[in-house]
């Protein structure tokens, strides 16, 4: 210590000393600041960098029939996903899992797309895994980084395309569904019901899904599945309990005939409940659980068949015969006929009115009717003059006023309003002004015309005959609060309806579907259609003394309604516990409905007749 | 004090099993440690004047071997694209880490073998050649970390040998312009005040001229040298000014560090229980950035006796430094202060981003046997000086 001065030294130790207090308090307070004010700031950060949200798909609630048969339920399915990294990267683990899980190139593209949509959740990859595929992905895990498999509760529809219809189907939610939903509570990806009873009844079915931490690492490995952090349990959604029979919709769907276009609804008359409904050709529902292949897409939409479309509700037909009584509901309510009313000219084969020819379906003629008589024989000539009778205006008030213009408010998704004209200005606009003629009466007392109606808007007019004449509103799972319409018919005038529609079966139109003694009223209808052979419809009811039940069928180019009778009352039977063994399946009905009218030029105009543009109606 | 000493060795032994804890690794450090500590005990009975007369062929092989090093050296597969490892076959080590106590030892001779503090730049030549060979060394690695450290070394030594702060100052006017250079108008303040400096400290006029021109070339050629930065250290420099610019590559270190950091509050996450250390979101936990698992799993009470026990060392070195009966020891210690003190800092500082990232291992904590047994080394000489003093009975000092 020779040339250091001691009092230089203690100065210079001094200001060393300050330099590394300076230094460690600056250091300290940059730790204070970062460890304890920016605490939270931070700590979050640490969170959500181990962790990643997975999310816990609800299981849906189950969809029963009457008696708790499972309609829809869940099963558990395994599903392949990726936890969601930059768009390249994902590409790169795409590719590297595209060999063990069968993805082609469309595939991953397809894939990257829906991914470019929802960039922070999860990619699933397969969301329908079998479990071999599962297995050894798992074996392999430490190649694919991100990688996130679990089960999935799955939904499947045990009866398929039975019910194909009445379900309709799942899917993931569209942009525009999100647009449209009340609820905020959806995202991209997850599952809603796009059709049928998933889609009304949504709401109640769809559960709130669940969520799950995993930890992963700073390159991506899922290092921990379980317990990374507390996570939120998915709730299922509510059962729905509908009215269908699901014994019947079953046998419904068996003795449909197979390859042909149509549908059935069968419903309680007493309350409205829908028993069974079912549109044919189907399709499988369960194929669109985790997303539909492209391929069975495109069969789907590209078919001629138009399988997605559910023809009890979505598809317009014209009533024919069906419409009969109506328009003699129509005549009886107004006063205009009684059931033993027989109309002016008897029926030769065919009707003169104006310098228009128009014919009856039966060339030969029914002679003179009453209108009992005329129902069980679906006699058109006696039709066109009760309409006449009934006159337009009365003829449009009534299928206004009971709701055969509307929808029926069946809780289903879809329904389509029946066409009819809304008053006679409406041929006006069709035809322009005194360019129509009292004719379009006589086409629409045929149910042809100028109307077009579902299958369940029919059938409601027979479960109001079938009743007390009021009607109930179609329903699948909640019947509605508002009032039906009634028919104000009184019992006498139902009675006698009910016993023309007897007739139509055990000696009219239908004679060969009756089944054993089985009292089934009903009506019969080949409704001509302008693109190919005639329609065919059947719509009854049985017992016919206290009836419980209405099923209504139409067969698209069915010619002459050969296989719907027989389809209609084997239903009955069976709803009703009947022998149906020695049922035929098909019988050859007349064509009940009148060919298109022809034109007789020169022919005098007629003067008999003349449309009673308004008939009294009943004090 | 030498309990002082041992529990800081016993309680950084402690602390470095934590990032480890995965691997191996500890148990790795523990046979560095064990050998740390026979190394240090063997200095410890190494007499100063053996160390003295030793000194400059310690320095010289330090320079051949980091000279060896820059041609034959290896990135040993932990720091890429750097030549900072050399193995002679199974004993590998990072010869720089030995050569900042060569370069002490040095300074340490050279200055006390003079009997006045170098009061002139050109008596400031021969120090700063001493520093300049192994700085331009290390640099050319690259190592700049190390190579600041360096500086430190030097810096701190001067200042302790009784160099005015103005000198030191001139000194380091030259790197100063270097960084300035990148605004014309803040280089062009400096220049004035450096000016106004070189007035009041009245050197030799060629001194005056040269520190001038010194500082008008490095402000010429700083734009040049910058590109000719490697890559990774432009980033490094441009991360620590903002690190969100770019969090994927060159500021994730510091982003992950502060996150870490960051979320261990005042007591932290629990030892081992570390997330951001488990799931390996630290880059080089167990070696660089080993301070940040302190602050996640110990939180800031874990900083802050970390802190206190660092600020006891230095200060203990410094007392030892200030008592030690001759001037090589007593350079020698505060040499090894300053080292110390700059890997603390630098080190400490960069984890939450008070300091650009350089890869500068913490003296006692991060894994890697060079630099521990360096350290042990440093301790070991310095607890000779202060048992020699102890040893003469506080001669001249009584506290």
């Amino acid at each position: 210590m020779s040339r250091l001065s001691p009092y230089q030294q203690d100065v210079r130790v001094r200001a060393a000393r300050l330099l590394v207090w300076t230094a460690i308090t600056i250091i300290g307070v940059a730790y204070f600041r970062t460890q304890i004010l920016d605490h939270s700031k931070y700590e979050l950060q640490s969170e959500s960098n181990r962790l990643r949200q997975v999310t816990l798909p609800a299981p849906r609630g189950v969809i029963t029939d009457r008696h708790g048969k499972i309609i829809a339920e869940n099963v558990p399915g395994y599903t392949v996903a990726l936890l969601p990294v930059p768009e390249p990267e994902m590409r790169r683990r795409l590719d590297s899992l595209a060999p063990f899980v069968h993805l082609g190139r469309a595939d991953i593209d397809r894939l990257l797309q829906r991914f470019h949509r929802t960039p922070y959740q999860s990619l699933v990859v397969l969301s329908d895994a079998p479990f071999e595929v599962v297995s050894a992905l798992e074996e392999r895990r430490i190649q694919f980084p991100g990688l996130v498999t679990q089960t999935e509760p799955k939904r499947h529809y045990p009866d398929s395309t039975a019910v194909a219809h009445l379900v309709g189907l799942v899917g993931e939610v569209t942009d525009q569904d999100l647009a449209g939903h009340r609820s905020t509570m959806l995202r991209l990806g997850d599952l809603i019901g796009k059709d049928g009873l998933e889609r009304a009844y949504d709401d109640t079915l769809r559960g709130s899904d669940g969520v799950r931490y995993v930890e992963v690492n700073a390159v991506g490995y899922v290092v921990r599945e379980a317990g990374a952090a507390p996570g939120l349990l998915a709730e299922s959604g509510d059962t729905v309990r509908t009215t269908i029979d699901l014994d019947l919709q079953r046998y419904v769907a068996s003795v449909f005939p197979p390859n042909m276009r149509g549908a059935v609804v069968a419903l309680e008359p007493s309350t409205g409940a829908i028993l069974a409904l079912y549109s044919s050709p189907g399709y499988n529902p369960n194929a669109f659980v985790g997303g539909v292949s492209p391929e069975y897409w495109r069969a789907l939409n590209a078919s001629p068949d138009h399988p997605l479309l559910d023809r009890a509700v979505q598809a317009r037909y014209p009533p024919g015969s069906t419409w009969k009584l109506a328009i003699a509901s129509m005549a009886l309510k107004r006063g205009v006929a009684t059931m033993r009313t027989r109309m002016l000219i008897p029926c030769r084969g065919g009707l003169q009115y104006g310098d228009r020819f128009f014919r009856c379906w039966n060339a030969e003629g029914h002679g003179s009717l009453t209108l009992e008589q005329a129902i069980a024989q679906s006699c058109d000539v006696y039709f066109y003059q009760l309409g006449l009778k009934l006159g337009l205006t009365s003829l449009i008030e009534d299928g206004n006023a009971w709701g055969f213009r509307a929808k029926t408010g069946v809780d289903l998704p879809g329904e389509l309003a029946a066409i009819f004209p809304s008053g006679p200005e409406y041929f006006d606009r069709l035809y322009g002004a005194r360019h129509w003629t009292s004719a379009v009466t006589l086409n629409l007392a045929i149910g042809q015309g100028e109307n077009s109606q579902t299958l369940l808007n029919m059938v409601r007019l027979y479960q109001m005959l079938a009743s007390d004449g009021r009607s109930r509103t179609p329903y699948l799972v909640h019947p509605t609060e508002e009032p039906g319409v009634d028919l104000g018919l009184n019992p006498q005038q139902l009675a006698g309806l009910r016993q023309a529609m007897i007739n139509v079966v055990e000696r009219g139109t239908a004679r060969g579907a009756r089944i054993g003694d089985l009292k089934i009223a009903g009506k019969t209808a080949t409704s001509q259609n302008p693109q190919g052979p005639s329609h065919g419809w059947f719509i009854g009811f049985a017992p016919a003394e206290q009836p419980a039940i209405v099923v209504g069928a139409v067969i698209e180019f069915a010619r002459h309604g050969s296989t719907v009778a027989p389809l209609v009352t084997r239903v009955i039977a069976h709803y009703l516990g009947a022998d149906t063994t020695m049922a035929r399946y098909e019988y050859r009905l007349p064509a009940d409905t009148a060919p298109r009218e022809t034109r007789v030029l020169g022919a005098p105009p007629g003067d008999s007749l003349t449309d009673s543009t308004r008939a009294p109606a009943i004090p | 004090m030498l309990a002082g000493y041992g529990l800081l060795i016993v309680y950084s032994a402690g602390r470095t099993d934590v990032p480890t804890i995965v691997a191996t690794i500890w148990l790795r450090q523990l046979i560095w440690l064990t050998l740390g500590i026979t190394c240090a005990i063997l200095i410890f009975r190494v007499s100063p004047r053996l160390l003295e007369w030793a000194t400059p062929y310690v320095y010289g092989i330090a320079i051949f071997v980091l000279l060896l090093t820059l041609f034959f050296g290896t990135g040993a597969g932990t720091a890429a694209g750097t030549h900072s490892w050399i193995g002679i076959s199974k004993l590998r080590g990072q010869p720089a880490e030995f050569a900042k106590l060569a370069v002490i030892l040095m300074l340490a001779r050279w200055l006390a073998e003079r009997r006045e503090p170098p009061a002139t730049l050109r008596e400031l030549v021969y120090p700063g050649a001493i520093t300049l060979a192994p700085f331009l060394l290390v640099v050319l690695q690259p190592d700049l970390g190390s190579a600041i450290v360096f500086v430190a070394i030097l810096f701190s030594m001067l200042y302790w040998a009784g160099t005015k702060p103005g000198m030191l100052l001139l000194l380091a006017s030259p790197v100063i312009g270097l960084i300035l250079a990148f605004s014309t108008a803040v280089w062009g303040a400096w220049i004035v005040l450096l000016f106004v400096l070189l007035l009041w400290l009245r050197p030799y006029v060629w001194e005056g001229l040269a520190v001038m021109l010194a500082n008008i070339v490095m402000g010429v050629i700083a734009l040049p040298f910058w590109r000719h930065l490697a890559p990774y250290q432009q980033n490094r420099l441009l991360a620590f000014l903002n690190p969100e610019a770019d969090p994927r590559s060159t500021g994730w270190h510091i982003i992950q560090s502060k996150v870490a950091i960051g979320s261990g509050g005042w007591f932290g996450k629990g030892f081992t229980h570390g997330t951001q250390k488990r799931l390996a979101f630290l880059p080089a936990q167990h070696t660089d950035f080993i301070f940040p698992i302190v602050g996640e799993e110990l939180g800031f009470a874990g900083v802050v006796v970390a802190l206190t026990l660092f600020a006891m060392l230095l200060f203990v070195l410094i007392r030892v430094a200030r008592r030690a009966t001759d001037t090589f020891s007593s350079f020698c210690v505060f040499g090894i202060a300053g080292m110390l003190f700059a890997h603390i800092v630098e080190n400490v500082g960069m984890a939450v981003n008070l300091m650009p990232v350089t890869g500068i291992p913490l003296p006692f904590f991060s894994y890697g046997g060079s630099f521990l047994i360096t350290c042990a080394l440093a301790i070991g000489i310095s607890l000779r000086v202060a048992w020699e003093s102890r040893a003469h009975g506080y001669a001249d000092h009584s506290q």
